[in-house]
């Protein structure tokens, strides 16, 4: 597993097109760590309420100035001098870079333009392809499962006994990164070979079963797969909880008049129930996918996406930022974003007629 | 948490939260609803099987923690009770064990919460001032920079990162050189590049959401403040932040949860040196290593869960009023 030390930083691999940091110590922190803690500790404090008071001066002299706007053009200039933190920020941070990443697609690594080789890359190299079939997979079943259970879910827990620590449990995986949930379930998935006791419950279940442990991030696509489930486990909750929130905006009219009339219970869900929550469930499906297209921590902590588990978002980063193929991991970038933006449109659209209505 | 970009539109916010406020009892009311049993027998049995098979991986986690190496690494943590025994070591060992090969997280939790804390509050201050202008200063094309905001929502932080941290690299790497020549308490890697990117990648879902409910502020309210004489700098800041509290505390709590578990950007930007590297970037690298660590890793992955939890658990109603609103980002 050649990531062990790769998770050091971007500093090890950057891409050439990139300056290069001077390095910063000849040795590693670790060996002074114990004579410095308390030192650097301060300064970190010391770092933080600079940055806090640094940041509430600008504020400050922003509403300052927005107090003394010139009698002319007065509201023209309040409105600049709200918007300008964000929107430069924005336009710097995220416009900027995303046409930049456009055009660093076109290019190689030596910064050269290529036309569109690196996409011809992308949809021919066998490696390259692999990514994008994964990331197919993901999107295909996370989404679906995810939302199928997430929905059943809510349903049977629905105005039951205990519905909130029911909700509780299966949320829990929401609150903790990718990274925590990643290492959980790396532990589950443990191998131990077969004259040892196992320590990893998949394992062991197999073992019990009278079967042989299994290497499982190392099988390719059963790798996967295994992966995907992390995914699931994690977005369930989410999915449980709108769909909960969205099962209880349904008028309890409509439920009791479905009852008189004699429905039964899957009557009750088909017309009454599944119509009622269509809004929230657009909200999970679409949030989901969007979310599974761009997994990367799980993949990233997991395999490294060794094994073929590699999707577009991991091999974005391996590209960009270890492999030096800035023009890549730009094309990578670029087909994520064209992934998504068909949501982004349709939610335009929505919003736009929401405006014109008010 | 979910960390999606995406897709709702202010109808299903405003539906989902108030469904949230019934379901969550978010508005403090004793809802009295009728308990009764679940649906029927299967569907216990499904409810109680995802409830365990949701809890359990994290909880033989927990439980694994606190268990001395050689049982870790030999014995499941199933078999707890043939294989008696328990300890505080591992937690000791990566929160405080200097030798050089030890996780010594303590700096890095030091450092997450370096890089979230400001954050949140960065993000929460100018989205609240850009929300404000954007619903309540008339002008011809603001309506178009809104949904400018709200599109750039669903631009993956992926297409970013390459030319944010070039960006960096000519303009803020020069300047924190110059600042630690002239204050060497603070070290030539500081956190602002994390703390900018952060904020960049947060404000458009940070803009959309406040703007959703600061645009909903009664209208006679800010025209009688108009009437009185009052600049938008002062309805900003006596009427408006004020009221909108509740949404500012929701936002900032799904956006201390992001930046708590985010791995890529912190990757990115951070150097990945225990000045800056929050700790999913320092469990990501233990992860990674070989050999036979699990006592450093369980240990090492709760006390990163840790505070996600306690925020779950305390501000759950909360947690999740933010996330109906906004279960979505990029």
């Amino acid at each position: 597993m050649p990531r062990g030390r790769a998770a050091r930083g971007p500093e090890a691999s950057r891409s050439p097109p990139l300056p290069r940091r001077a390095p910063a110590r000849l040795y590693p922190l670790r060996s002074e760590a114990i004579d410095v803690t308390t030192a650097d500790l301060i300064g970190k404090i010391f770092q933080i309420l600079l940055g806090l008071a640094i940041f509430a001066a600008v504020i400050g002299l922003i509403l300052f100035l927005i107090d003394r706007a010139p009698k002319r053009g007065r509201e023209w200039y309040q409105l600049v001098l709200f918007l300008a933190p964000a929107c430069i920020l924005l336009a710097v941070g995220l416009l900027y870079p995303a046409v930049r990443t456009a055009f660093t697609s076109f290019t190689n690594r030596a910064g050269e333009f290529v036309g569109i080789d690196n996409y011809v890359w992308m949809f021919t190299q066998p490696e390259a392809l692999l990514t994008l079939g994964n990331t197919i997979l993901w999107v295909v079943l996370v989404p679906t499962i995810s939302t199928g259970i997430g929905l059943a879910y809510a349903v049977f827990i629905d105005r039951s006994r205990g519905e909130r620590i029911y909700k509780s449990l299966v949320f829990m995986p929401v609150a903790i990164s990718f990274v925590g949930a990643g290492i959980i379930w790396k532990f589950i998935y443990e191998y131990r070979p077969a004259s040892r006791p196992q320590i990893g419950l998949l394992n062991q279940i197999v073992v019990w079963f009278g079967g042989e442990p299994v290497l499982w991030l190392q099988e390719p696509f059963i790798n996967t797969l295994l992966l995907i489930v992390v995914m699931i486990w994690v977005q369930v909750g989410f999915a449980v909880v709108v769909l909960s929130a969205s099962i209880k905006g349904i008028p309890s009219e409509q439920l009791e008049a479905a009852e008189l009339d004699g429905a039964t219970n899957w009557q009750r869900f088909r017309n009454v129930t599944l119509p009622g929550i269509r809004g929230g469930l657009v909200v999970v499906v679409t949030t989901i996918t969007i979310a599974t297209l761009k997994v990367f921590d799980i993949v990233r902590v997991m395999t490294g996406g060794n094994f073929n588990t590699s999707v577009i978002a991991n091999e974005m980063y391996t590209q960009a930022f270890r492999a030096a193929e800035a023009g890549r991991g730009a094309a990578l970038a670029l087909v994520l974003f064209l992934l998504v933006v068909p949501i982004v449109v349709y939610n335009i659209r929505v919003l736009r007629k929401q405006r014109e209505i008010r | 948490m979910s960390q999606a970009t995406g897709s709702t539109d202010k109808a299903i916010v405003k539906e989902l939260d108030a469904a949230a406020r019934r379901g969550y009892n978010l508005d403090g009311t004793k809802a009295m609803r009728v308990k009764r049993r679940l649906t029927s027998r299967p569907a216990t049995v499904f409810a109680l099987l995802i409830a365990v098979l949701w809890t359990l991986p994290t909880f033989g986690l927990l439980i694994s923690s606190f268990r001395p190496a050689e049982l870790i690494n030999t014995t499941g943590w199933w078999t707890v009770f043939q294989n008696w025994g328990w300890t505080l070591d591992n937690y000791s060992e990566v929160l405080l064990s200097a030798s050089s090969s030890a996780p010594q997280l303590g700096s890095y939790f030091v450092n997450s919460l370096a890089i979230t804390i400001p954050v949140v509050v960065f993000c929460t201050v100018l989205a609240a001032m850009a929300a404000y202008a954007l619903a309540w200063i008339k002008f011809p094309f603001v309506d178009w920079v809104f949904i400018g905001i709200f599109a750039l929502q669903i631009v993956p932080l992926q297409m970013a990162l390459i030319p944010l941290l070039q960006i960096f690299t000519s303009t803020l790497k020069p300047a924190q050189e110059w600042v630690h020549g002239l204050v060497p308490i603070i070290p030539d890697e500081t956190y602002v590049q994390v703390w900018i990117a952060h904020v960049i990648f947060g404000l458009p879902l940070a803009i959309f959401l406040l703007h959703n409910f600061i645009s909903e502020i009664p209208r006679e309210l800010m025209e009688a403040a108009r009437v009185d004489g009052a600049t938008h700098g002062q309805i900003f800041m006596r009427i408006v932040v004020p009221l909108s509290v509740p949404i500012l505390a929701s936002f900032a709590i799904f956006e201390f949860l992001w930046v708590w578990n985010d791995l890529l950007v912190a990757l990115v930007f951070s150097g990945g040196t225990a000045d800056v590297a929050p700790l999913t970037q320092r469990l990501a690298e233990l992860a990674g290593q070989r050999g036979q660590t699990w006592q450093r890793l369980t240990a090492a992955a709760f006390i990163s869960l840790i505070v996600p939890l306690i925020v779950f658990f305390s501000l759950q109603r909360y947690f999740v009023r933010g996330l109906l609103a906004g279960s979505t980002k990029g």
